[in-house]
């Protein structure tokens, strides 16, 4: 059986530096689903120690009050990521984010790892969720088997610095660049089922454009994004809460297919639309939207 | 003697200033009282100069002597130089036992430390005491307990006679040669002359000192000619750069925004938020943001603030230029731009200290103020605010118009955050009380916000307003929880601080500090 949080939702992913202690010892005021306390580019390379200890401390120690604790840790191809997975079981981290994923071999080398540490530390084994982040044109074009690679993997994350400058381009900032690698993740999550976030967006003066990014990406079918400030998340969170209408047209979904399958109908309408059981899901998905955004105030 | 906020004060200090304990911050309320006055010489012969040479003409002519109480303004904040001028040349005089009656004293004051250790200044009644003298006061250095006042106490104790100035000293940055002071133009400019306006009334004598002289008429002016006995000038009064920012900076600091919006919500979800509401906020990050976020608000409902009051920047004054602020009544500038709007601006007033916030005058600005916006170093959960002793027991802060405004205000809200390092700002008993809990409606902190029960009016209005509503003490136990509950500060017995309430009676006291003792 997968793990109970492994589909939670997950639509602002909050990025916060280890070697800040300032950061890390309440980030959970701003409320984001997730954070994603970073041991990879935003640390020194001569202060990974210090970082470590910094994070299993806060691990042990803080509360952080239901918002889900992810660390990113090193790359394979760095002398860190071993040691880093320690410190994540040993902490108690939900998931781990591997840093440049390229293929499911790697998932899975670090799955040994982290297994290997749940058994060091007396953690269940399988407790340590995983997540990929995809910063390669190799690593996109691998996105259904990195998808598909793991039951401990939550979901694919873009990394669009990197992945552009693989691509031999820049940020733009028209979404140009970024649109083929968007198209092709999403669509893989979804066929592995599992969940898939957007990069990030570094430009704090602008904070239209970060909107309309959202809502593009939104429409586009990702569960999230990843945030570098707190700011960001209440955009975020307003651009993925349903519409009244949105929740009424989904609830009346909900409710009238469970009432019409005991009497054995299968298609019928609402509001003028024809419904049947493939509306199911999504309008169930709306409504635990509406829940978590504290906008529903229906009996679903 | 427990007075109305709990406070145990000594009998032997009530006797010593001849007050009553604090007994609710509208006791006195109605309460008939006969004013000060000063002794004023004639300036009969027309011959006759005000000009003096030096600041030892001025305290010769003005007949300095041991005791006495000589008064200064703040105006001039960090920059200050001359509180520091004169007592040093009273010092070199072989003065003693000299009272400093000051607005506030700060960072810029710290060679008056020395002057207490020396015993040549021991007394020192102020709205604020920072730096070196909070110190060897904390430490009791100081001969006589300092009185610590609000901007409104300050001034209600001068015109009730609490204290009688002897010589008030009023640093100008324009003057004319009879007295006209101006707080515009010149080298030093801070704006306004607010604080000394009544120093100037009910002085002895009034010495302006200035490093600008201007032609007469130095018109209008803050201080006039004829409350001026005689003027000095100096080639310096302040460092100009000290005395204001030149830009006060729009916090970036997510958390102070987050408050910043919370007050946001608070102030245009309450009753008080319809046209021509009155408004006053400090120079602090969280508040500043207010000014900003407040506005698409007033714009969208087409709501004008009738009248912003206080210490002013440059982003109230935009909304004057805005047309969505009718007036600002101004006690004191922090920035350029505040100055500049003052200079410019018809609708940006200068008013008295007395204007601003006297209780016991016939009606202050204060009494008509909607919201306030004050900062806070400890809440406990009665409300009660302290602003003036640090986590560790020492004198360090300013009351300034916190009491006043808090007691005066329809809305009082304090912005602070939860905990500062392992200090928790929310905590059972504050150290030193200094604004009365019973003035006190909302405290706002980056993990809730608490409104004060004796508000159900308030707690009513925001029941829906999505805002996370919590008690005080939900607050303090996320506090406690998070940094753990504070061993007491050690103090001994003797009393160095009195805080006065504005009205004249006694709030708290502080007491002599003494190095932690750990518990066998």
């Amino acid at each position: 059986m997968s793990h109970p949080n492994k589909k939670r939702l997950r639509r602002s992913m909050m990025f916060l530096n280890c070697q800040k202690p300032g950061l890390i010892k309440d980030p959970y005021i701003y409320k984001p689903d997730s954070i994603m306390l970073d041991l990879e580019d935003a640390v020194a390379e001569n202060q990974k120690d210090a970082a470590r200890y910094s994070l299993f401390h806060a691990l042990q120690e803080i509360d952080y009050r239901g918002v889900e604790r992810v660390v990113r840790i090193n790359g394979l191809d760095t002398p860190h990521w071993k040691e880093d997975i320690r410190v994540c079981v040993a902490g108690g981290a939900d998931v781990i984010r591997i840093a440049k994923t390229e293929c499911a071999q790697d998932v899975h080398t670090v799955e040994e790892h982290v297994l290997a540490a749940e058994k060091e530390f007396g953690r269940p084994e399988g407790s340590t969720l995983l997540m990929s982040a995809l910063e390669s044109c190799k690593g996109v074009l691998n996105a259904l088997e990195v998808c598909k690679s793991s039951d401990r993997l939550i979901g694919i994350a873009l990394s669009g610095g990197d992945y552009t400058k693989d691509l031999q381009t820049v940020i733009t900032g028209t979404g140009v660049e970024l649109q083929g690698a968007r198209q092709h993740m999403i669509m893989a999550a979804r066929a592995a089922g599992v969940q898939c976030w957007d990069t990030v967006f570094t430009n704090l003066d602008a904070m239209d454009v970060f909107e309309e990014e959202v809502k593009m990406i939104k429409m586009m079918g990702f569960d999230g994004k990843s945030l570098v400030n707190p700011r960001q998340i209440d955009i975020v969170h307003k651009v993925f809460t349903p519409t009244q209408k949105e929740i009424i047209f989904a609830e009346k979904v909900v409710k009238e297919i469970d009432e019409k399958k005991a009497l054995g109908i299968g298609v019928f309408t609402v509001d003028g639309k024809m419904i049947d059981i493939a509306f199911y899901d999504g309008a169930q998905r709306t409504i635990a939207l509406a829940k978590a955004s504290g906008v529903y105030e229906g009996d679903l | 003697m427990k007075n109305a906020v709990g406070r145990d004060i000594p009998e032997e200090v009530l006797q010593a200033c001849g007050k009553r304990p604090y007994a609710g911050a509208y006791a006195r309320d109605g309460e008939a009282y006969k004013k000060a006055a000063p002794v004023v010489r004639g300036y009969v012969n027309p011959k006759r100069s005000k000009l003096v040479s030096s600041i030892r003409e001025a305290l010769e002519k003005c007949g300095i002597r041991d005791g006495m109480v000589l008064s200064f303004h703040h105006h001039f904040r960090d920059g200050d130089y001359v509180v520091n001028m004169v007592l040093e040349e009273a010092a070199a005089m072989g003065v003693k036992d000299i009272t400093i009656c000051a607005s506030s004293l700060g960072a810029a004051h710290d060679p008056v430390a020395d002057l207490i250790e020396q015993g040549i200044v021991t007394g020192i009644q102020s709205s604020g005491v920072r730096g070196r003298i909070g110190e060897a006061i904390s430490h009791g250095k100081l001969k006589t307990p300092a009185i610590i006042r609000s901007h409104g106490g300050r001034v209600r104790a001068i015109e009730e006679g609490d204290v009688h100035i002897d010589i008030a000293f009023i640093g100008a940055p324009t003057s004319d040669e009879y007295g006209n002071a101006r707080g515009v133009g010149g080298k030093s400019d801070c704006g306004v002359l607010s604080y000394s306006m009544v120093d100037a009334k009910y002085a002895d004598h009034v010495v302006v000192i200035t490093d600008c002289l201007v032609p007469a008429p130095n018109f209008p002016p803050s201080i006039s000619m004829v409350d001026v006995d005689y003027v000095c000038v100096v080639d310096e009064i302040g460092n100009p750069a000290r005395i204001v920012s030149n830009v006060v900076r729009m916090t970036k600091d997510v958390r102070e925004l987050m408050m910043a919006d919370y007050c946001t919500r608070i102030i245009a979800g309450s009753p008080y938020f319809k046209d021509g509401f009155s408004f006053q906020t400090g120079a602090g990050g969280a508040s500043l943001a207010v000014n900003s976020m407040l506005r698409p608000i007033m714009e969208e409902k087409q709501i004008h603030m009738g009248f912003a009051i206080g210490g002013i920047t440059k982003p109230i004054c935009d909304l004057l230029e805005a047309g969505l602020v009718r007036n600002i009544v101004d006690a004191q500038d922090f920035d350029l731009g505040a100055i500049e709007s003052i200079k410019r601006n018809p609708n940006h007033y200068e008013i008295s200290t007395s204007e601003y916030a006297d209780p016991m005058n016939k009606g202050a600005f204060v009494n008509q103020l909607d919201f306030v916006i004050l900062g806070a170093l400890e809440v406990d959960v009665d409300f009660n605010v302290n602003v003036v002793t640090g986590s560790d027991g020492i004198v360090r802060g300013a009351p300034g118009g916190h009491p006043d405004t808090s007691a005066g205000s329809n809305c009082s809200i304090i912005v602070a955050p939860l905990v500062r390092g392992r200090i928790p700002t929310i905590c059972d008993r504050v150290v030193t009380v200094v604004t009365p809990g019973e003035t006190v409606d909302v405290i706002v902190t980056d993990y809730g916000i608490a409104i004060n029960p004796r508000r159900q009016d308030l707690i009513d209005a925001y029941k829906d307003s999505g805002l996370p509503l919590k008690t005080i003490e939900e607050l303090r136990d996320i506090a406690y929880s998070i940094v753990g509950r504070p061993e007491q500060i050690q103090f001994d017995d003797q009393v160095v601080g009195i805080i006065e309430s504005r009205d004249g009676t006694i709030l708290d006291v502080v007491r002599k500090i003494r190095p932690y003792s750990f518990e066998e």
